[in-house]
C-alpha cells in the first residue's frame, strides 16, 4: 500500500529526514515512536503533501502511484488522511459543510454519486457517536474555540466520516484525558479492518495498550533505526531511546 | 484642474436653476458659495493624500434632468433582495421613480418621502434638518451635493415610533447618452426611542459611466436606534463619493454597515458624533476590490461626551491592481471620560500588485479612556489552506472559502438574519470562484 524508500527531506537547508524507509501493507497498524524533533511530524506532513519540504532523495509509492507527485487534495481523494498534531482553527468555515464538501469531493473523484443532505446527516449522526461528541460542535467553525482534547476528537471524527484507506495519526493521544484517550482509541479500533492501514505517531506506550500495533518503529535523526513488534514499545518505555540509539550507531 | 471643474458645475447649476425646486434655494446657493471657496480636494489635502479625484473632475459630468429613465422588471429583480419584506424607494439616475417604489403610509408617527415629491409640511422639516449638524465645508463634494440637491429621501420617525419593516433606498444608474452625475441626499431623523432599519443600495447597470455623489445625514435622538446599511455596487466605470454624517444623542445607538464592492474610484466618509452620554456607534465595513479599483474609506468618531463607546471593524480583500485606503480617526474630547473605543482593520492581499494604505488615528484629550486599535495586512493562511486540502477540498475552493470566511467576519456582525443572509450572497457573488463555495452558505 505505502512504500517509503530511502527518503531524504529538508526544510530550507536543514536536513530532517535522512534515508527513511518504511513498508506499510493493507490492514496493518504501525506505531512510530521517537524523540522530540526526530522528524515524525515531518514524515506525516511529507506524506500528506504539505508545502515547504524539499524532497532531496528517495521515493514514496502509494498504491502503485508516485505519491510525491500528487497535490494534498489528490492524496485525500486517493484515501490518505492525516490527523494533525496541532489541528488548526478556521473561523468562519463550518465544520459540517467542510466535511460534506470533503466526502463529496472524494466520492466525485471515484465516480460515485454525491451524498445529499439527508444521507450525509445520517452518516454524521452515526459517526459522531464513535467519538462521543455533541452534535452542536458540528455547527461551529472548524475547531473554533475547541479545547485541545476536543480538537483531537474532531480529527478522529473526521477520519471516521472520510473513511480513508491510509490514516496517519500524529500524536492524536497527546493532551487527552484518560476517558478521551479511551474514546479516541475505541474510535480508531472501530475503524481498523483488513483494508485500512494506520500509522500512529505517539510518545506513549499507554495508547498502544488500547490500539495494539502490528509493528513498532523507532524514528531518530530522520531515520527508522529499529523496528519490532508491539513488545518494542514496552522495551522503550523501560529503557528510553538512549540504548536503541547507541545500538544503531554501533551497527 | 479644480477651477475648471468648479466653473463647469457653476454653469451646470445655472442651466438647471430654471427648473429647480425653488424652495431650498437659499441652502443650495450657500453651498455653491462654499464650493467656490474651498474647491475640490486634491492629494495635497492630508485626508485625500491617496485618492486622486482629477480623473473624476475631468469628466464634466452633467445631471440627468428628466426622470423618464426607468429600469426593466427583470433588472429590478436582480437588484431587489429576494423576498425581503421591506419598503422600497427607488431612484433611477438621480430621480425618484414612484412606480417602482413602495412606501409606508406616512402620518404623525412615521414620515417617509422622496425629497422631490415632498409636500409643504415635509419641505419645512427638510429645511429645518438639512445641514443641522453636517456641513457643506466637509469637502467640495459635500458642498456640490447640497448645491444640486433635488432628490433623495426624507425619513422621520417621531418619539417612540418604530418603522415596522426595513426601508430599502435603491439608487440605480444605467446607461445614458452622456456620462452623468447624481447627488442623492438622505435625511434620517429618529425621535426619542424611535427605531428604524435603513438600507442604501447603490447599483450600476449596463457598465454605465457616471458619478454618484451622495450625502446622508442621520440624527438619533435620546434612546433611538438606527441600523444603517450601505451596499455599494456601482458599475466598473463609476465614481462614487459618499458622505455620511451621524449625530447621536444620549443613549442612542447607530449600527453602520458599509459594504463596498463596485466602482472604479470610491470614497466613503463616515463622521459620527457621539453627542450624549451613553451613545454608541458600531462601524462595520467590508471592501472587496480587484482590477484597477480604488476604494477609500475614511471614518471619524468624535467622543464628545463621557460614557460613549465605539466599535469599529473594517476588512478588505484586494486583488489585481486594486488599491484601498483605510483611515479611522477616533477623537476623544476633553472631559469625555470613561470612553471605550475599539478599532480594527484587516486586509487580505490576493496579488502582488494590490495595495493598501491603512492608518488608525487616535486623538485623546481625556485620561479615563480605553482605546484599542490594530491594523493587519496579510495573505491567506498557509496552515488553514493545507488543512482544508488535506480534507479533500481542492485548492481553488479552499482559497475561495478562506477568502469568504475572512470577509464574512464583517457580515457575521449583522444581527438581522434576513439582511445578513442576503448581503452574504452579494459578497460571495463578488468573490472569485463563488460557485464552488455555495454549498458552505446554507
Ligand atoms: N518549518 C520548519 N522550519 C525549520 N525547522 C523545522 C520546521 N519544521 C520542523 N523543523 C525542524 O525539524 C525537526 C523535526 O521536526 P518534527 O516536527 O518533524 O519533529 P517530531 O519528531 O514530530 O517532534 P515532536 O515529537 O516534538 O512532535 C525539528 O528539529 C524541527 O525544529
Ligand atoms: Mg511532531
Amino acid at each position: 500500500m505505502l512504500s517509503i524508500n530511502d527518503l531524504h527531506s529538508q526544510i530550507d537547508d536543514k536536513k530532517i529526514l535522512n534515508g527513511l524507509s518504511l513498508e506499510v501493507n493493507k490492514g496493518e497498524v504501525h506505531a512510530i515512536m521517537g524523540p522530540n524533533g526526530s522528524g515524525k511530524s515531518t514524515l506525516a506532513n511529507v506524506l500528506a503533501g504539505r508545502d515547504g519540504y524539499d524532497v532531496t532523495g528517495g521515493s514514496v509509492t502509494y498504491e502503485g502511484q508516485d505519491l510525491l507527485e500528487m497535490s494534498p487534495e489528490e492524496r485525500a481523494w486517493a484515501g490518505i488522511f492525516l490527523a494533525f498534531q496541532y489541528p488548526v482553527e478556521i473561523p468562519g468555515v463550518n465544520n459540517i459543510y467542510l466535511l460534506k464538501a470533503g466526502v463529496n469531493a472524494i466520492r466525485k473523484s471515484r465516480g460515485e454519486t454525491e451524498l445529499d443532505a439527508v444521507e450525509f446527516l445520517a452518516l454524521v449522526r452515526e459517526k459522531i457517536k464513535l467519538v462521543k461528541m455533541k452534535e452542536d460542535f458540528m455547527s461551529r467553525g472548524v475547531n473554533e474555540g475547541f479545547s485541545g482534547g476536543e480538537k483531537k476528537r474532531n480529527e478522529i471524527f473526521q477520519m471516521a466520516v472520510l473513511e480513508p484507506k491510509l490514516a496517519i495519526l500524529d500524536e492524536t493521544d497527546s493532551g487527552l484525558d484518560i476517558d478521551a484517550l479511551k474514546i479516541v482509541a475505541d474510535g480508531v479500533n472501530h475503524l481498523r479492518n483488513e483494508e485500512r492501514s494506520i500509522v500512529l505517531v505517539t510518545h506513549y506506550q499507554r495508547l498502544l495498550n488500547y490500539i495494539v500495533p502490528d509493528f513498532v518503529h523507532v524514528l531518530a535523526n530522520g531515520r527508522i533505526i529499529k523496528s519490532g513488534g508491539s513488545e518494542l514499545a514496552l522495551q522503550l518505555e523501560e529503557q528510553g531511546y538512549e540504548q536503541v540509539m547507541r545500538e544503531a550507531e554501533a551497527a | 484642474m479644480t477651477q475648471a471643474a468648479i466653473d463647469h458645475y457653476l454653469a451646470e447649476h445655472k442651466r438647471l436653476s430654471n427648473n429647480s425646486a425653488g424652495w431650498i434655494e437659499k441652502q443650495r446657493l450657500s453651498a455653491l458659495e462654499s464650493l467656490g471657496r474651498q474647491g475640490f480636494p486634491s492629494t495635497r489635502h492630508e485626508a485625500w493624500k491617496y485618492t486622486d479625484v482629477r480623473s473624476l473632475l475631468k469628466q464634466n459630468f452633467i445631471s440627468v434632468d428628466t426622470d423618464d429613465s426607468t429600469v426593466g422588471a427583470e433588472q429590478m429583480q436582480t437588484i431587489r433582495f429576494p423576498d425581503l419584506d421591506c419598503y422600497e424607494l427607488v431612484f433611477v439616475n438621480g430621480h425618484f421613480n414612484s412606480a417602482l417604489s413602495s412606501l409606508p403610509a406616512s402620518g404623525e408617527a412615521i414620515n417617509v418621502s422622496s425629497i422631490s415629491t415632498a409636500g409643504d409640511d415635509v419641505r419645512a422639516k427638510i429645511e429645518q434638518y438639512l445641514n443641522q449638524y453636517a456641513s457643506t465645508d466637509k469637502h467640495g463634494f459635500a458642498a456640490l451635493n447640497t448645491a444640486f440637491l433635488n432628490d433623495g429621501t426624507f425619513i422621520h420617525a417621531a418619539d417612540n415610533a418604530q418603522i415596522d419593516k426595513p426601508l430599502h433606498l435603491v439608487f440605480i444608474s444605467n446607461k445614458q447618452n452622456s456620462s452623468f452625475i447624481a447627488h442623492p441626499r438622505n435625511l434620517i431623523i429618529l425621535g426619542s426611542n424611535a427605531r428604524a432599519t435603513v438600507i442604501e443600495s447603490y447599483i450600476g447597470l449596463d457598465n454605465a459611466e457616471y458619478c454618484t455623489n451622495t450625502v446622508t445625514e442621520i440624527i438619533t435622538s435620546e434612546g433611538a436606534h438606527l441600523e444603517h446599511y450601505k451596499l455599494q455596487q456601482e458599475s466598473d466605470l463609476a465614481y462614487h463619493i459618499g458622505y455620511l454624517h451621524a449625530h447621536c444623542h444620549k443613549d442612542s445607538r447607530l449600527d453602520s454597515h458599509s459594504i463596498s464592492l463596485g466602482g472604479l474610484l470610491v470614497r466613503n466618509d463616515i463622521d459620527t458624533v457621539l453627542a450624549g452620554r451613553g451613545a454608541h456607534v458600531g462601524l462595520n465595513g467590508l471592501y472587496i476590490a480587484g482590477n484597477n479599483q480604488h476604494i477609500d474609506n475614511h471614518t471619524r468618531v468624535d467622543h464628545n461626551m463621557p460614557n460613549t463607546s465605539s466599535d469599529e471593524t473594517y476588512r478588505g480583500v484586494l486583488d489585481g491592481k486594486a488599491r484601498a485606503v483605510f483611515n479611522g480617526k477616533v477623537v476623544v474630547h476633553k472631559d469625555a471620560q470613561q470612553i471605550d473605543a475599539q478599532q480594527s482593520n484587516a486586509n487580505l492581499l490576493m496579488s502582488d500588485d494590490a495595495e493598501i494604505d491603512t492608518k488608525p488615528e487616535l486623538e485623546i484629550y481625556a485620561d479615563d479612556v480605553k482605546c484599542t486599535h490594530g491594523a493587519t495586512i496579510g495573505q491567506l493562511d498557509e496552515n488553514m489552506l493545507f488543512y482544508l486540502r488535506s480534507r479533500a477540498i481542492d485548492e481553488t475552493t479552499a482559497r475561495s472559502l478562506l477568502t469568504f470566511a475572512f470577509a464574512d467576519e464583517v457580515i457575521k456582525r449583522i444581527s438581522f438574519a434576513p439582511i445578513r443572509e442576503r448581503l452574504e450572497h452579494r459578497v460571495v457573488g463578488r468573490l472569485p470562484d463563488a460557485s464552488l463555495i455555495s454549498e458552505f452558505l446554507q
